[in-house]
C-alpha cells in the first residue's frame, strides 16, 4: 500500500507509537458495565457484541497486538460505529469514547497506509519499549528511510456526496450548490444585534442548498450580521471517521486560515454534526497544533453553536403560542445536537410555534437515523435496518413532517421514508421557521 | 472434546451459519463480564434464535463434552457468564427476546429468557401493571439472567427480589428435554418447587427457555425524602425506627461521607459534605392519603432520631432532584480511578455502622479509596474500591481488603453477596459462609442434574 499523504514517514509513525499510548489511558476507565447496550443502535440491530462500546474497547485494549496480527479486521470491526455518541452520553464511568475511536481509527488507518518498509520499523519499535519511548522524543534518525509526500487540499464531502446518489433515494446534488451563489458575505449587524460567522457545512451546500439560504434569510430578518468567507474547507469529520488525521489537520488549519482576523461573536451551523466536530473534536484533538492555533480552536469551541440555540438562547426570539390543528410536525434528535451538544428543547419550542402546524413527538426521538456519515455507504444493509426502526417511529405518529437539525440525517430520513413510500416531508427546522417570516 | 470442524458444522446446521461465532475477534467480546477478573476467550459462541435450537444446541455442546455458560447480556458483576477455560462454548440467549404473554386478569406474563428488564418493565407499565425488580442494570441486562443470579435492586425492601416474582419456567436439561415447572396460577404444589431452585443457580443446573413472571398493580402515590446525618448510628437508628413505625418504605437508601464527598465534586449539585451520612427514603401506596401519612411519620422518625436536616420532595421534578444523589453515586465513583471494584457484602440492617466502621478501617489499613453507598433498608452495602488494575500492587491490596471484608461482614452474621452473586469471584468463600456439609449437599445435587460438570463448571461452588 502506498503511503498516506504526511509531512513526513517518521512523524507519523512517531505520532502512532504516542496515540497508541494515550488510548490506553483513554481504555483503562472502561468497567465493563455494558450501559452502552441499551442505547447502541448498531448493537440494536445485530445484538452482536462486537458491535456495541464495550467489545470494541475490548479488542482495543489489545490493538497494538491485533494490528500486526489483521489490522484490516480490526479497522473493519471499528469502522462498524456511527460515531453517533449514543454510548457516551449514558456511559457510568464518564470513558472518553468518541476521542478513542477517532483515535483508534487514525492508528489503524495510519498503520495500514505505511509501506511494507515502515510496517516492519513500527512493529519492530512496538516490540522494543525502549525505542518506542525514544521515537516519542526526538525528531528521529529515521527520518531518511520515509518518502515525503506533499498532498494538496483535499474536500471530502464531494466524492463522498457523490457516491450517495447511485441508486439510493437520495436527492441529488444541488445543480447549484450554496457557495457557487453565495461565495463569501459580509452583512453587517444592525444596531445592537450581534454578528456571526456562518458555517454552511457540505451537505447543506451541495445537498441542501435550501438550509443555507433558509438559515440566512432567519439571521437577516432577524438583523443579525452574518460574515462568511469564501474558500472553508469541510469541518473534517469524514477524514476523522476514516482514521485520516492528515487531511482532517489540512482541512481545519485551512478553517482557521479563513476565519483568523475576523471578528464575530458567534460562530452558526445548521448541521449539528458540523457543530460537534468544531465545538468538542476540534479541541480535543489539537495536541498538535501550535499555541496560537490552540487558542483560535479554543476561541471558535467558544463560539460555535447551532443556529436553532442561536435563535432561542441568543436572539431570545418571541415566538408564538403553539397552534393546534393542521399538518403534523415531529422532530428528530440528531445524535451531535442532542448528546454531544445538549440541544434538544430549543428546535422543539421553534417547531411547536409554527403557525398552522400541530406538534407530535414521536418515540425514540434521540435514537439514532443509522446515517453517521460514511458509516451509511460502509454498511448500507445496517444503515437501512437502523434507518426502518426511526421510519416506523416517524410513521406512528402519523407526522406529515418530519424535521432535523441536521442535514446528514435529513438524507437518512429521505431515503428511509423514500423506501417505504411514505409521503412525509423531511426539512430542516430553519426552512420550517424561515417559511413564517 | 475439542472444538472439531465437524462439531461447527453440526451447530451451523442447528444454529444458522451467522449464529455461530468462531472468528477470534467476535469471541474475545463474549470473554468478560462486568466483573473485575481476567477474562476468558470462549471456543465458540452460538446464538440459537429459536426454542428449537436452543434445546438441541444445549444438547450437542452437552454430548460433546463442551463447558457450557449461559450469557445474556453479560452485566454481572461476579463473573458468572464469564466462559470456561479450555473448550468452553458460550450459548448466548439475547436473541431469544419475545414477550409471550402479559396477561391482565391473572397477573402474570410469560417471556423468553433474552428479554432486556426495563424494555420488560416499561411493557408492563403500558399495560397498566407493575414489574418491581429493578437491578442497576435494567435497561442493558436480560430476564434469564435476572432470574439466574437472583437480582436485586432498589425496591427490594418492599417489594423483594427476582426470585420473588418467579412463578414458574420451561428449562432444557443436559440431554436437551424441556422441563416443565410450577404454574400461570398463584397456588401451585405440583411437584418439586425446581423454578424456586433455579432462581440464583447460575447457570449451573439447567438452560431457561421461558419464564412465567408474576405482576403486581402498580402504587397510585409516592413520596421522597433526603435526611442528613452528622452522625451514621443515627441513620441506622432511623431505618430501624421506620420499620418499627410499620412503615416499609419501597426504597430506603444510603450514602456514607466519602460517596457524598465524591458526588459533590463530580456533579456540584450541592450535597452536605459535612454530612456522616444520608439517608434517601421513598414511601408509595395504593392511596395518596396513606402515603402521605406515612411520610410524615418518616420525617418525625427522622427527627428524633437526630437528623441535622430532612426535607420532603413537594413534586416530581423535586422527587428527580432527591436521587439524583443516588443516581450519581456509582459514575461519581467510577469517575474518580479508572477501575472501580463494587461490592456488595450485606448485613443485618441493624449492623450497618459497624459495617461502614470495618470497611472505612479496612481501606485505611490498606491504603486505598472507597466509598460507601447502598440499601440500608435491606442491609445490602456496596463498598466500592477505587484503583488502577494496571498497578498490580495496588490491587493485591483491594483483593486483600476485598478479602477481610467478607470475614467482617460474616462475623456480623451477614452474607457474602446480596445480589451481585457468587460467581467465580466468590466461590472460594462458600464453605466459610456455610459449611462443607453444604457445598457436598449442593454438587451432589448439581451431578444429579449435570452428570459432566458441565454447566458454568467454574461458578457458585468449587
Amino acid at each position: 500500500m502506498p503511503d498516506t499523504a504526511t509531512e513526513s514517514g517518521t512523524r507519523n509513525v512517531k505520532r502512532l507509537a504516542s496515540m497508541l499510548l494515550e488510548l490506553d489511558d483513554l481504555l483503562i476507565a472502561c468497567m465493563r458495565c455494558g450501559f452502552c447496550l441499551s442505547t447502541c443502535p448498531v448493537y440494536g440491530a445485530t445484538m452482536r457484541e462486537g458491535d456495541v462500546t464495550r467489545g470494541k474497547i475490548a479488542l482495543l485494549e489489545n490493538l497494538a497486538k491485533h494490528m500486526i496480527s489483521d489490522a484490516q479486521s480490526v479497522n473493519d470491526k471499528l469502522n462498524r460505529c456511527l460515531l453517533c455518541g449514543s454510548c457516551q452520553a449514558i456511559c457510568p464511568s464518564g470513558v472518553k469514547i468518541m476521542d478513542i475511536f477517532l483515535r483508534a481509527r487514525a492508528i489503524v488507518t495510519g498503520y495500514l497506509g505505511l509501506s511494507p518498509l515502515k510496517k516492519l520499523l513500527f512493529r519492530g519499535v512496538l516490540a522494543r519499549p525502549k525505542l518506542f519511548n525514544s521515537l516519542l522524543g526526538l525528531s528521529s534518525a529515521l527520518q531518511g528511510l520515509f518518502i515525503k509526500k506533499t498532498g494538496g487540499m483535499e474536500t471530502y464531502c464531494a466524492p463522498l456526496l457523490q457516491s450517495f446518489i447511485g441508486n439510493r433515494h437520495f436527492p441529488p446534488l444541488a445543480k447549484k450548490p450554496f457557495h457557487s451563489r453565495a461565495p463569501s458575505l459580509n452583512i453587517p449587524a444592525e444596531a445592537g444585534k450581534p454578528g456571526v460567522a456562518f458555517f454552511p457545512g457540505c451537505v447543506s451546500d451541495n445537498i441542501f442548498p435550501a438550509v443555507a439560504e433558509a438559515s440566512l434569510k432567519v439571521l437577516q430578518k432577524h438583523g443579525v450580521g452574518v460574515f462568511m468567507p469564501s474558500g472553508l474547507s469541510c469541518c473534517g469529520i469524514p477524514a476523522l471517521a476514516s482514521g485520516d488525521r492528515p487531511d482532517y489537520d489540512r482541512m481545519l488549519r485551512n478553517n482557521l486560515k479563513c476565519l483568523r482576523g475576523a471578528s464575530f461573536q458567534y460562530l452558526l451551523t445548521p448541521c449539528g454534526t458540523c457543530t460537534a466536530t468544531i465545538r468538542e473534536f476540534w479541541p480535543m484533538l489539537a495536541d498538535d497544533y501550535s499555541p496560537a492555533e490552540k487558542e483560535q480552536i479554543r476561541e471558535l469551541h467558544e463560539k460555535c453553536m447551532d443556529i436553532s440555540a442561536f435563535v432561542i438562547d441568543v436572539l431570545k426570539v418571541e415566538l408564538p403560542a403553539a397552534s393546534n390543528g393542521g399538518p403534523v410536525v415531529t422532530y428528530h434528535d440528531s445524535c451531535h445536537l442532542k448528546k454531544s451538544l445538549g440541544v434538544a428543547a430549543q428546535p422543539r419550542s421553534i417547531l411547536k410555534s409554527l403557525p398552522g402546524f400541530s406538534f407530535a413527538e414521536m418515540p425514540e426521538a434521540d435514537r439514532c437515523c443509522g446515517s453517521g456519515g460514511s458509516f451509511t455507504l460502509r454498511h448500507y444493509d445496517l444503515s437501512t435496518d437502523i434507518g426502518q426502526r426511526k421510519r416506523d417511529n416517524i410513521v406512528s405518529v402519523k407526522a406529515n413532517i418530519v424535521a432535523a437539525g441536521c442535514p446528514a440525517c435529513m438524507m437518512q430520513m429521505m431515503d428511509a421514508l423514500s423506501r417505504n413510500n411514505d409521503k412525509i416531508k423531511v426539512r430542516h427546522v430553519m426552512e420550517l421557521y424561515a417559511d413564517t417570516l | 472434546m475439542a472444538v472439531t470442524p465437524a462439531l461447527i458444522t453440526e451447530f451451523r446446521n442447528i444454529v444458522g451459519k451467522e449464529n455461530v461465532l468462531t472468528e477470534e475477534a467476535d469471541r474475545q467480546t463474549y470473554a468478560y463480564d462486568a466483573a473485575v477478573l481476567t477474562p476468558v476467550v470462549p471456543a465458540l459462541v452460538l446464538v440459537p434464535v429459536t426454542q428449537e435450537a436452543l434445546g438441541k444446541t444445549v444438547k450437542l455442546a452437552y454430548d460433546s463434552g463442551l463447558p457450557i455458560t449461559v450469557r445474556g447480556s453479560g452485566t454481572n458483576l461476579s463473573g458468572a457468564s464469564i466462559p470456561e477455560p479450555g473448550d468452553g462454548v458460550v450459548i448466548l440467549t439475547n436473541r431469544l427476546d419475545k414477550i409471550l404473554e402479559i396477561n391482565e386478569q391473572d397477573l402474570y406474563a410469560v417471556v423468553e429468557p433474552g428479554v432486556v428488564t426495563a424494555r420488560f418493565a416499561a411493557a408492563v407499565a403500558a399495560r397498566g401493571l407493575f414489574y418491581p425488580p429493578d437491578p442497576g442494570s435494567q435497561s442493558v441486562s436480560t430476564l434469564g439472567g435476572n432470574v439466574a443470579l437472583n437480582a436485586g435492586g432498589l425496591r427490594g425492601l418492599k417489594y423483594g427480589v427476582t426470585k420473588d416474582y418467579v412463578m414458574g419456567m420451561e428449562i432444557f436439561d443436559y440431554r436437551g428435554e424441556l422441563v416443565k415447572t410450577g404454574s400461570r396460577t398463584v397456588k401451585c404444589v405440583t411437584g418439586y418447587n425446581m423454578a424456586a431452585l433455579m432462581s440464583c443457580s447460575e447457570g449451573t443446573l439447567g438452560v431457561f427457555s421461558r419464564l412465567i413472571l408474576k405482576l403486581v398493580p402498580p402504587p397510585k402515590a409516592s413520596r421522597a425524602m433526603l435526611a442528613e446525618y452528622d452522625d451514621i448510628n443515627k441513620a441506622s437508628e432511623t431505618v430501624a425506627g421506620i420499620i418499627a413505625a410499620h412503615i416499609v418504605p419501597c426504597t430506603l437508601e444510603f450514602l456514607d461521607n466519602n460517596t457524598i464527598k465524591y458526588v459533590e465534586a463530580d456533579t456540584k449539585a450541592g450535597l452536605p459534605v459535612q454530612a456522616a451520612a444520608v439517608l434517601l427514603i421513598e414511601v408509595d401506596g395504593g392511596h395518596e392519603r396513606m402515603v402521605e401519612e406515612d411520610a410524615a411519620k418518616v420525617v418525625e422518625v427522622c427527627k428524633k432520631c437526630g437528623c441535622t436536616d430532612v426535607r420532603m420532595a413537594k413534586n416530581a421534578e423535586e422527587k428527580l432532584k432527591i436521587w439524583e444523589a443516588r443516581r450519581n453515586a456509582l459514575p461519581a465513583l467510577a469517575r474518580a480511578r479508572p477501575t472501580t471494584v463494587l461490592e456488595d457484602a450485606t448485613v443485618p440492617r441493624s449492623r450497618i455502622p459497624e459495617m461502614v466502621a470495618a470497611v472505612n478501617r479496612i481501606a485505611r489499613k490498606y491504603r486505598l479509596e472507597v466509598g460507601t453507598f447502598g440499601h440500608a433498608g435491606d442491609g445490602n452495602l456496596h463498598p466500592t474500591f477505587l484503583c488502577d488494575r494496571r498497578d498490580k500492587e495496588e490491587f493485591r491490596r483491594v483483593e486483600a481488603a476485598v478479602d477481610e471484608i467478607f470475614d467482617v461482614a460474616l462475623g456480623l452474621q451477614g452474607t457474602l453477596s446480596g445480589e451481585h452473586g457468587i460467581g467465580m469471584a466468590k466461590a472460594k468463600w462458600m464453605e466459610k459462609e456455610t459449611n462443607r456439609a453444604t457445598i457436598e449437599f449442593s454438587k451432589n445435587l448439581r451431578r444429579a442434574l449435570d452428570p459432566k460438570m458441565l454447566f458454568n463448571a467454574g461458578k457458585k461452588f468449587l
